[in-house]
């Protein structure tokens, strides 16, 4: 049998406000517990909310990037559960009125080719508090904190448009591209400033009918969403195959042990008895509003791509990963500012630096070299200061911040390349007096196999010069002698 | 002292007669000596008045006070005040000390009132009779074996009894105006969002307004005059200009258009009420006024269309009470369902949640459109027939209640008996407006009845100015309980 | 509504009933819904809900932090509170 998956995901985007969506508490993150829960974030009776002026901006801002239809008219209502991290008893947020209606987001597949996944709408939400099963309290208890109920969310519903684990992931990436590029999220998935909730079902190919799906919930990495997905496609796939059901559940993930399990507080059907919230009016925006907003819109990430080639010449290619990132494109763009050099700035980002920020798992944002310091390397090949291999070796002593500069370490190592022809000559002289055999060698061959004997030359040169030497210049050096021994 | 209107109070104290302090030692007596007859204080302040009083005094003495700088008022007990139990009259918050005030309790204070105490109330404002009190029910002083109505009975029976010069109320769906005519006094309830909520323990958001409970429409006005305004912390508060409420009390009301409702004098109004209410009208005719029969012709859905709204707006403000970060928590709960729902059980009564149950089924899955949403719709066609009745009058005038004060017990095993009650005042709530009650006679068991006057919106001056000139006509209002 | 309908009401709103209460819940609450029913008799085609009494728009907050740690304080009416965290029995996701 051929089964074909179908995925949609939920994306809960953290606000970058100052201030809590009904309450002028701090959304800072990492404060002590309930620090930063006031009055109103802990429902004490009497206390009334006001809606965050910033949170409808940056919300719009989405639904502009995603040419989405912004609601004019936009309503919050009360969704009715009891959980101990939701203080009112109700999460305050919106359903048949949101604020960003249906939009696009173009994501670009392995292949290089792309595909358009649909956005049901987006809406404005308060995000709830945390429980803490285990502390410096009571055994058997959790504890509760409220610090983040309250921070302003937009929730971004999907069409289930994705059909395999790549598709979702990419997806996730570009949201996560875009959000961080217009400013409207610091992108922090490790403190959960973007969490996804991924919908789930598999079919038969060729089927019509969607099949029951499940909801795995709250994933904070693409790597654990990427697990998820395959493990929970898998485990369907293998129920139906077994001639079982799926059973309509919400699902959590355990990225460290990698299993999967239904969630049990939300084993029974709820029932959240939505209303209009009568404490908080319907949100009107106007178009004059909708276009200042509109022409502060930073640039995104398709534009940039899109100047980088024409600004750069960079290859389609080169473009695009620089861009999907603000943090490299900013990266890129200020060490070009220095380097003038685009091709050669785009190769050490992508290259050196890049595989450095992976294998010590670091975000751009928070590299430990900056692109003045990266351009000053650059700098210095291009100057031919230093040859590649000594960059590379400059590069990792900047990296564990041996130095201030690529200046100071090429300096305090004594690692410039050696240039002067004296001191050259002198180095070629003692390899060709120390290498009888490979010189007579060299006279005997065909005029047309010399060059590529001259190599074990230079290997000799610069393991003698300890990779200082100027490459062109040994050459010269070596083609200008040996042929004076033909 | 204790018979005098805030404007007469204001007068003695300005000129020395009396200190604020001596007069708040007047009421504190007062209250200790009778209140255990009426049961309408859920907590006294002594201490604090007095320091409050005394501050007053001396604001007086040189010279900064406002109109209400040493008078001694209370609060109902659903406005929060920092560092006083505030109980909503439920054993849930039995144990609340908020650790603020209410806006309005603010602004009082700092106009220098004098808080005596908190008053009884129907649990969380639920109830037209106050018997659903944590704290007992609480008595007409008229008729002890009455009711004072509901839900701010304790803040009606306090000035009844005279143990407060002014008491705040709240109004969902007749809460001031159904016990202010019980107990012979005027009640306000101004026009939605002209009073900030905040720190009003909320029952139905969309109704609640709070108000002030007087003798007099003057009182009533000097007490709006610092209640009222705009609130940047009450989303649903209006930023509207503030009139001196005070300042057209006496304007003629030579050629008054009064609409009566012909759906308010049909079955069930009581004969008395009836005669009392008829005669008012004809009192009004004799200032200057003329009457206009008006229909009003959705009132008889009134009824239906609150019992769905408030309990589902109730339904989740109660939801907040759960056991976790304030208020009544069960002992030792097995687990967390354990907790919610034995928390919830011991420390709300039967009305509560009653209403809660109904509210969470008219929300509910598969009834939302036949009972919220058709409510909803009912809702505008209840507020059209005012905006279209106010295009024809200037104020709408009818009885508040079908009877006067009811016994105690006789509609607390009926709720539906109970809700009927409220058919007269329901639908001031359900369209924002601003209406009063002021008394218009003793029926002839000496049982006070009040005259509603529904106003239109933000139209509490001219309200305040009819209520006014009728007191000026009349002396009803000057009728009171106790003869001492 | 029946019995049964009544505990899942009860439930949903997290209250507790006793069992021998039921019944008297029960015929409360049907005569209040018969009550309410008569909204049923309204002619409400095309009417719009009217969800609050003045056709009001919201006003939004600026963006500023207005609200200082008053965590001390606010506790200081919590019935079970330990290392600045609210407790309650064990939450099971």
């Amino acid at each position: 049998m051929e089964w074909e998956t179908v995925i949609g995901l939920e994306v809960h985007v953290q606000l970058a406000t100052q201030t809590k969506i009904f309450s002028g508490a701090s959304t800072r993150y990492g404060a002590e517990p309930n620090t930063q829960a006031c009055a109103i974030d802990l429902a004490m009776p009497g206390t009334l909310p006001v809606a965050n002026e910033e949170a409808f901006r940056l919300a719009t801002m989405f639904g502009l990037a995603i040419n989405a239809d912004i609601g004019k008219r936009s309503v919050f209502e009360r969704k009715n559960y009891f959980y101990p991290d939701l203080p009112k008893g109700y999460q305050t947020t919106q359903l048949d009125e949101p604020i960003v209606g249906a939009g696009s987001v173009d994501i670009t597949l392995d292949d290089g080719s792309t595909k358009s996944i649909r956005i049901h709408h987006a809406h404005l939400e308060e995000d709830a508090g945390k429980s803490l099963h285990e502390g410096d309290f009571e055994q058997g208890m959790s504890g509760i904190d409220l610090n983040r109920a309250g921070t302003p969310l937009i929730e971004i519903v999907s069409e289930p448009d994705m059909s395999n684990a790549a598709e979702a992931v990419a997806f996730a990436k570009k949201l996560h591209s875009l959000v961080t590029a217009l400013g409207i999220c610091d992108g922090e998935m490790s403190q959960g400033s973007m969490r996804f909730d991924v919908n789930i079902s598999v079919r038969l190919k060729g089927e019509e009918k969607l099949g029951t799906r499940t909801e795995t919930k709250n994933l904070n990495s693409f790597k654990f969403m990427e697990e998820a997905i395959a493990m929970e496609v898998e485990r369907q796939i293998d129920v139906l195959e077994d001639g079982g059901t799926i059973t309509q559940e919400t699902r959590l993930y355990n990225g460290d042990t990698k299993t999967a399990r239904a969630m049990r507080s939300k084993e029974e059907a709820n029932d959240y008895r939505y209303f209009p919230c009568p404490d908080l009016l319907p949100v009107i925006i106007d178009d004059e509003y909708i276009d200042q907003i509109r022409q502060q819109l930073p640039e995104l990430p398709a534009a940039r791509c899109q100047r980088f080639v024409e600004e750069y010449s960079l290859s389609e290619y080169d473009a695009n990963i620089l861009s999907d990132n603000t943090h490299t494109a900013n990266f890129f763009e200020e060490t070009v500012a220095i380097t003038k050099d685009a091709k050669l700035s785009a190769n050490w980002i992508m290259g050196e630096l890049s595989a450095r920020l992976n294998a010590d798992e670091i975000a751009i944002s928070d590299c430990p070299i900056n692109p003045t310091q990266l351009a000053n390397l650059i700098e210095r090949i291009k100057d031919n200061s230093i040859s590649n291999k000594i960059a590379k070796q400059v590069f990792d002593s900047l990296w564990k911040g041996e130095g201030e500069s690529a200046d100071a370490i090429i300096e305090a190592k004594g690692l410039k390349q050696v240039s002067d022809t004296g001191a050259l000559e002198g180095m070629v002289d003692e390899v060709i007096s120390n290498s009888g055999a490979q010189v007579d060698n060299y006279r005997k061959a065909d005029p047309d196999k010399r060059p590529k004997m001259l190599g074990y030359f230079v290997g000799q040169v610069m393991k003698a010069s300890k990779g200082q030497a100027n490459p062109k210049m040994i050459n010269e050096i070596l083609l200008k002698k040996l042929n004076e021994l033909l | 002292m204790h018979q005098y209107t805030i404007a007469e109070l204001i007068t003695g104290l300005r000129e020395k007669r009396f200190s604020s302090t001596e007069l708040t030692q007047h009421y504190l007596d007062r209250i200790h000596t009778l209140d255990k007859q009426f049961n309408s204080y859920i907590s006294v302040n002594e201490e604090q008045a007095l320091a409050s009083a005394l501050k007053a005094d001396e604001r007086i003495a040189k010279g900064e006070s406002g109109d209400l700088c040493g008078i001694p008022i209370a609060h109902k007990d659903l406005f929060c005040t920092q560092g006083v139990k505030t109980s909503c009259g439920s054993k849930m918050l039995d144990n609340f000390i908020p650790p603020y005030n209410a806006t309005i309790v603010e602004n009082l204070a700092n106009a220098g009132a004098v808080t005596l105490g908190k008053t009884n109330m129907d649990e969380f404002a639920m109830g037209s009779s106050n018997e659903s009190s944590f704290y007992g029910a609480v008595k007409n002083p008229w008729d002890t074996n009455t009711v004072p109505g509901g839900s701010s009975g304790g803040s009606a029976a306090a000035i009844a009894a005279q143990l407060a010069a002014a008491t705040t109320g709240s109004d969902t769906g007749g809460s001031i105006r159904q016990p202010a005519s019980f107990c012979g006094l005027t009640g306000l309830k101004p026009t939605y969002g002209r009073v900030s909520r905040w720190g009003m323990v909320a029952y139905a958001s969309s109704l609640d307004q709070a108000g002030p409970m007087t003798r007099t429409a003057e009182d009533a006005a000097i007490m709006l005059n610092t209640m009222a305004g705009f609130d940047a912390k009450d989303s649903t508060s209006v930023d509207e200009a503030k009139p001196d409420y005070t300042a057209t009390l006496n304007d003629s009301l030579e050629g008054l258009r009064i609409g009566v409702p012909e759906e308010y004098f049909q079955d069930g109004l009581d004969n008395d009420v009836a005669t009392l209410i008829q005669s008012a009208l004809a009192e009004y005719e004799k200032l200057g006024a003329t009457l206009h029969t008006i229909s009003l012709p959705h009132t008889h859905l009134a009824v239906p269309a609150y019992y769905v709204i408030a309990p589902a707006e109730a339904s989740a403000n109660l939801s907040r009470f759960d056991g976790v970060r304030y208020g009544h928590r069960c002992d030792n709960p097995s687990d967390l369902m354990d907790l919610y729902k034995r928390s919830r059980e011991e420390g709300f009564g039967e009305e509560v949640k009653r209403r809660i149950l109904v509210g969470a089924y008219a929300l509910s899955a598969g009834y939302y459109d036949a009972y919220y949403r058709k409510a909803q719709q009912v809702r505008r066609l209840i507020k059209q027939d005012f905006v279209d009745a106010f295009k024809q009058v200037d104020v709408i005038a009818g009885p508040v209640a079908p009877t006067p004060a009811f016994g105690i017990g006789a509609k607390s095993k009926d709720p539906v008996s109970m809700y009927l009650e409220d058919i007269y005042t329901l639908p001031t709530n359900l369209a924002g407006l601003c209406g009063i009650s002021i008394p218009c006679g003793l029926t002839p068991n000496k049982q006070p009845v009040g005259l509603q006057l529904t106003g239109n919106y933000f139209a509490e001056a001219k309200l305040l100015n009819v209520a006014h000139q009728f007191q000026q006509q009349t002396d009803h209002h000057k009728q009171t309980a106790l003869n001492d | 509504m029946k019995h049964d309908d009544i505990i899942a009401l009860a439930h949903l709103a997290r209250i507790n009933i006793n069992s021998d209460m039921v019944d008297d819940v029960t015929d409360n609450i049907n005569n209040i819904l018969s009550l309410v029913d008569q909204l049923q008799q309204a002619d409400t085609d095309g009417v719009e809900p009217m969800s609050h009494p003045l056709d009001a728009s919201q006003r939004l907050r600026a963006d500023e932090v207005t609200e200082k740690d008053q965590r001390d304080s606010l506790q200081s009416v919590s019935p079970a509170v330990e290392s600045g965290l609210f407790l309650v029995p064990q939450v099971i996701e």
